[in-house]
């Protein structure tokens, strides 16, 4: 009986997340078509196109998107693989390694919001050098964030990727014989860095290759920190059909869900380029492992490296200090280093009226990830049991909430969830979350999870141990650290939910992230610096939980401590 | 075990929350009904929730209702009013007449009136509210808003007006929109506004073309009434010539009025448009901008509009909104809504109407070192008919939001 | 959990195992209780399958014929741990989140509880001259403690028959020869039939029963 639930339990887990999916995508591409009337009379066809393209930004638009979701990937996995080939095993690799946690919890437009203040022309970098070396009184007019060429946006992306990349990459490496492949190349004679790129890099990609995808379809659809540092005139796609679904005119709600229509081609199209581009990386490396390249990339590479990883590292910590800073700060004038004025006015003004918020995004975040984990671990322990009749091509269907626009995709979950009766609440905003929730947890689950050493499943049946008893007394606790993991991380992606929460919750649910992100439409930055710092205070402890509780859980069991 | 752990998991996947039970409407002409309906409920006012001073403001609001009138106020905070219009819109096309999520919104201009053209609004009842006999309706613009008649469904709570803040250290107060541009020529990269289709942006468009066009009065009209491009012309040669001597030379605009503000106190600009009168006195209190901001209003006077809270059709707790509305409108909100050291909002009620001690709220109010005096505020314009709004911001964003 | 019954011989009776329609190995085999039958063959030619087979831990996707007797029931249609087969790797496998006695008491009967559950696992420490090793940690063990602690653990679970992969190849010369005597030594007392693959030539000597070789297969086999 037990096998023949668990035997289906991945086509349940598939077909119960998959019906809002699919009703989000309904909701997206019906008035998008012409076919749901969203205000007014609907025709349809594709009209609602021709005006998308009559948009003068259209292209612009596009090619930012899709330039900015390249690069920033791009340059966020050669900085990782860069940093792991030149690094790994050293002992500031280790430091660095555990500074990954906290940068991982902060949200991503907290980390947005402190670079605007390190590298504005007002930020703190012109500051430190004014007056006194560029004889600046006033801030330079200078286009530096928002440029037309997104390259903000992209420093922003990369600085926020970076750690997640890097997570998932030495999640990987734990699961492949990384070290034994390394030891052979360098006995061979290739430098470690050609070592690593060459001999382990192929075994630990195959492993990321989702996450990256992840990465880049983020990149693309991202609007907070778009709205930020990405340019204006015009914005990327996703930005202009927030703007759209959002204008008081609400037929241009039919125009946005065009937009995103094109956005999911967009994205579709880039994940293709991507995995082309991946062809033509293998292709090359295979070439010069032919060849027998043996030389690593030499003191300037490395030291650009160092740069690189050194700067992603330091604009989160400044940003956050920035943020602290501006927390208790009164009037901070240019070109003053310190604020003018200080104290704890914002603290004592904020923090009561967010303790309420803090618990309900703390239960929201708790349930959200339970069940996504649950979810995720059935669907895992029931593949290993049993042939799989889904395979893994299904969990595709599960990632594409995060492959279109929210604005876009939640208005069909939205009007699911009320045609089902389900409305407003906690209850159904950790629904919603789930959805968003589940794939982190899977993608982060997945590969340890299939990775673990069979044969000690079998040791264990042969001892007379059922499979139940195996996955709870064996499998589970051995993969203690990966469970921790995936649920630090679901428990950050449910904390950071803007829109789930608010159009799920008919706005009566607020959370830490409902009222920050109200705040910071406000742009005052004392407010910010509070809320930022309380949503990163939330998603810092499950990550500490995470990294310090495996250590101590097992401080006597050696063989459970990976490098 | 597991199969266990699936199933609750399905479980909870299938839980369905029942829905609520349909409820007569309430009278606002039979106010003690009203009243004793409201006690005990719930009111959920969706509101933007961008400012501090705003928030702290409702929450006072909220205090007060549970104190004299038992009901509870939640501040929905939005980033964008239009949240709730969807809200409200897919609640319509899911059926649900009853029962909805939103029960009072902070809104007005073309939010009011798509929702007011598509049927979403409870009402009338704002005229039948017991305190609309202190509202100013000669005085004030609160029977139309954007020139769309408010026909009671919507009350009024607030006013406001364009005022131009300026750091005195900087630049003297200027005489008109003519004297901006001739200013920006000189001082390139000091003035910016937000970028449309953000209202202040829109509201910044809307005030040149108040000043360059030739007979104003076509704009209270819808706007195919008029010779579109002929009318606005002058005001697209004005942009025009403005747009290189912006901040960043109009190649990126701040988001909203709000980062505008910090673009002030960062001293990136040194000039920048509010629609609030009281705004930038409150701000200097708040430590937000520098002492030396003052406020000056363009000769031929600036466009003034009220703020509005609106009931949806199908809102829950429809009487505890209306005494939330009613609320707004008593002599102690309105006279604390228009100190600055509260929010510095402009009064929709008319001093002569009310009694010697409730005037005195508002004499003692210390409007604020840089707030000017009513006489030197001079009269509001009235806001253009809302179809220009729509069609100026549809026109700059293909001029100018697009790239070049 | 089968309790330590009658001695049976262990019957494999036309045992077949096919993948995608492809046949990978077919053995037929009687194993003596206290007999050591040692499988021998060159890589690839289908040990391990043979013993997953027995065990019952193939994968999903491969499609078995024949059956495997034990005690004269056909035991090929039950799951692992209702088999009484136990199995030791090369690699000794001890969980390495439990310690050395919780080890030895996953393998111990449910129906052993309270005090007497820890005097079996007391004694069984002592039987294998680690006494006092109860609360360590596995990985602080050597090379040999760890194998001796896998084989007891086998044992407690009061298996039928025994498979063995290569038990001895990941020891050192030494070892090996202490090993052998020691695994050889408990399961003949036990009375169990035995399985053995190995490559190694001495094994198979030191056995004593018969040797069975499997060919290479007729195509390539994983």
């Amino acid at each position: 009986m037990a096998a023949w639930g668990l035997r289906r339990a991945p086509g349940v887990v598939l077909a119960a997340l998959a019906l809002p999916v699919f009703a989000g995508l309904l909701g997206t591409l019906a008035p998008a078509f012409g076919l749901m009337a969203v205000f007014g009379q609907a025709q349809p066809g594709f009209a609602i196109f021709a005006d998308l393209l009559a948009w003068a930004g259209f292209w612009p638009a596009l090619w930012l998107s899709f330039k900015v979701g390249l690069v920033a990937t791009a340059l966020s996995l050669l900085l990782v693989v860069g940093l792991v080939a030149i690094w790994q095993g050293s002992r500031s690799f280790g430091l660095f390694r555990h500074a990954l946690a906290p940068l991982l919890a902060v949200p991503h437009a907290a980390v947005a919001f402190g670079l605007v203040f390190l590298i504005a022309p007002s930020g703190w970098v012109v500051r430190l050098l004014s007056p006194w070396a560029t004889g600046w009184q006033r801030p330079p007019d200078l286009l530096i964030v928002q440029d037309p060429g997104g390259w903000a946006l992209i420093a922003g992306l990369v600085v926020k990727e970076v750690p997640f990349l890097l997570l998932m990459v030495l999640a990987a490496l734990g699961q492949s014989d990384a070290s034994r492949a390394m030891l052979m190349a360098r006995s061979l004679g290739y430098a470690r860095p050609m070592a690593w790129v060459l001999a382990v890099f192929p075994l630990v990609y195959r492993q990321i290759r989702l996450p990256v995808l992840v990465v880049l379809a983020f990149s693309m659809t991202v609007v907070d920190v778009a709205l930020i540092l990405g340019p204006s005139t015009p914005p990327v796609l996703a930005v202009q059909i927030t703007r759209w679904m959002n204008d008081p005119d609400l037929s241009l709600r039919m125009l946005g869900a065009a937009g995103a229509v094109v956005q999911l081609l967009l994205v579709g199209m880039a994940i293709a380029l991507w995995l082309l581009a991946e062809r033509g990386v293998a292709m090359f490396g295979r070439r010069w492992a032919w060849a027998g390249h043996r030389r690593g990339p030499g003191p300037v590479g490395a030291a650009l490296v160092l740069g690189g990883a050194m700067a992603v590292l330091g604009c989160v910590v400044l940003g956050l200090m920035v943020l602290a800073l501006w927390s208790v700060s009164g009037l901070w004038s240019f070109p003053n280093l310190w604020p003018d004025t200080m104290g704890w006015g914002q603290w004592q003004r904020h923090v009561p009226a967010a303790i309420d918020s803090l618990w309900r995004s703390c239960a929201i975040a708790v349930a959200a990830t339970v069940v996504a984990l649950v979810l995720a671990l059935t669907w895992l322990e029931a593949e290993a049991r049993f042939a799989m009749p889904i395979g893994a091509g299904g969990v595709w269907l599960l990632y594409l909430p995060l492959l279109v626009p929210q604005i876009a995709f939640l208005p069909g979950v939205q009007t699911l969830m009320l045609l089902a009766g389900v409305q407003g609440g906690v209850l159904a905003v950790t629904l919603a979350h789930i959805l968003f929730v589940f794939p982190y947890v899977f993608l982060v689950l997945s590969a340890p999870f299939r990775a673990w050493d069979a044969r000690l499943g079998t040791m264990g049946r042969a001892l007379g141990a059922s499979p139940a008893r195996v996955f709870w007394r064996l499998r589970l606790p051995m993969l203690l650290a990966p469970v921790l993991a995936a649920m630090a991380v679901g428990m950050a992606v449910s904390v950071g939910q803007y829109l789930p929460s608010l159009m799920i919750g008919g706005g009566r649910v607020s959370t830490l992230t409902t009222e920050a992100v109200a705040l910071a439409s406000g742009g005052d930055r004392r407010a910010i610096g509070v809320w930022a710092l309380l949503q990163t205070a939330l998603a810092l402890a499950p990550f500490a939980v995470a990294v310090l509780l495996p250590g101590l859980w097992w401080r006597n069991r050696r063989g459970m401590r990976q490098g | 075990m597991l199969k266990h752990l699936a199933g609750l998991a399905l479980a909870a996947g299938l839980f369905v929350a029942p829905l609520q039970a349909e409820t007569p409407q309430p009278n606002p002409a039979d106010w003690p009904a009203v009243l004793a309906e409201a006690r005990g409920q719930t009111v959920y006012w969706n509101a933007w929730g961008g400012s501090t001073t705003t928030n702290e403001f409702i929450a006072w609001i909220g205090q007060r209702a549970a104190e004299d009138y038992g009901v509870t106020l939640t501040h929905v905070k939005l980033s964008n009013t239009a949240d709730a219009v969807a809200r409200v819109l897919a609640e319509q096309q899911a059926g649900l007449t009853s029962g909805g999520a939103v029960d009072l919104i902070w809104i007005n201009g073309p939010n009011f009136a798509a929702m007011k053209e598509a049927g979403l609004l409870f009402g009338p009842f704002a005229e039948d509210l017991p305190n609309w006999q202190l509202v100013d309706v000669a005085g004030k613009p609160v029977q139309a808003d954007f020139t769309v008649p408010t026909d009671g469904m919507e009350s009024p709570w607030a006013t406001a007006q364009v005022v131009f803040m300026y750091d005195s250290a900087d630049m003297a107060p200027l005489a008109d929109m003519r004297a901006l541009l001739e200013w920006a020529r000189a001082n390139p990269g000091r003035f910016t506004y937000p970028q449309p289709p953000d209202f202040l942006g829109t509201t910044f468009l809307k005030q040149v073309l108040y000043e360059v066009v030739d007979d104003p009065s076509v704009l209270l009209a819808p706007v195919d009434q008029a010779d579109y491009a002929a009318v606005t012309a002058p005001l697209w040669a004005y942009i025009e010539a403005l747009t290189p001597h912006l901040w960043r030379q109009g190649r990126a605009y701040p988001e909203t009025g709000t980062r505008q503000i910090q673009l002030l106190a960062d001293d990136e600009v040194a000039l920048a448009i509010s629609f609030s009168p009281g705004e930038a006195s409150a701000a200097i209190a708040n430590g937000q901008l520098p002492a030396s901001v003052r406020t000056f209003v363009p000769s031929g006077g600036s466009i003034g509009n009220a703020s509005f809270v609106a009931i949806p059709f199908n809102a829950s707790a429809k009487a505890g909104a209306m005494v939330v509305a009613n609320l707004l409108l008593s002599p102690q909100a309105q006279a604390r809504a228009l100190d600055p050291a509260y929010l510095g909002y402009g009064t929709v009620l008319d001093m002569a109407r009310l009694s010697p001690e409730d005037r005195a709220l508002f004499d003692q109010i210390d409007l604020g070192i840089a707030t000017l005096a009513p006489d030197q505020l001079g009269a509001a314009l009235p806001e253009p008919h809302p179809s220009w709004m729509v069609q100026i911001e549809t026109d700059w964003i293909a001029r100018f939001g697009g790239g070049k | 959990m089968a309790q330590n019954a009658q001695p049976a011989p262990l019957v494999l009776n036309g045992l077949e195992v096919a993948l995608q329609g492809r046949v990978l190995l077919r053995q037929s085999l009687q194993v003596q209780p206290g007999q050591i039958v040692s499988v021998m063959g060159p890589s690839g030619a289908g040990k391990s399958t043979l013993l997953a087979a027995i065990v019952g831990a193939l994968g999903p996707e491969f499609r078995l014929r024949g059956q495997v007797m034990l005690g004269g029931k056909d035991v090929s249609a039950l799951p692992t741990e209702a088999r009484g087969i136990g199995m030791l790797f090369q690699d000794p496998l001890l969980f390495p989140h439990l310690s050395v006695a919780q080890n030895l008491a996953f393998g111990l009967a449910r129906q052993v509880r309270g005090a007497a559950r820890h005097r079996a696992i007391e004694a069984a420490l002592a039987d294998i001259g680690l006494a006092g090793f109860g609360p360590r940690d596995p990985a602080t063990l050597s090379g040999g403690q760890k194998a001796r602690v896998a084989l007891m653990r086998t044992l407690l679970a009061a298996p039928r028959a025994l498979l063995l992969d290569e038990p001895f190849s990941a020891l050192d010369a030494d070892l090996r020869g202490q090993m052998r005597d020691v695994v050889f030594g408990r399961a003949r007392q036990a009375h169990l039939p035995v399985v053995m693959v190995t490559h190694d030539p001495q094994d198979a000597a030191a056995a004593g029963g018969p040797v069975v070789h499997l060919g290479a297969p007729s195509a390539a086999a994983p």
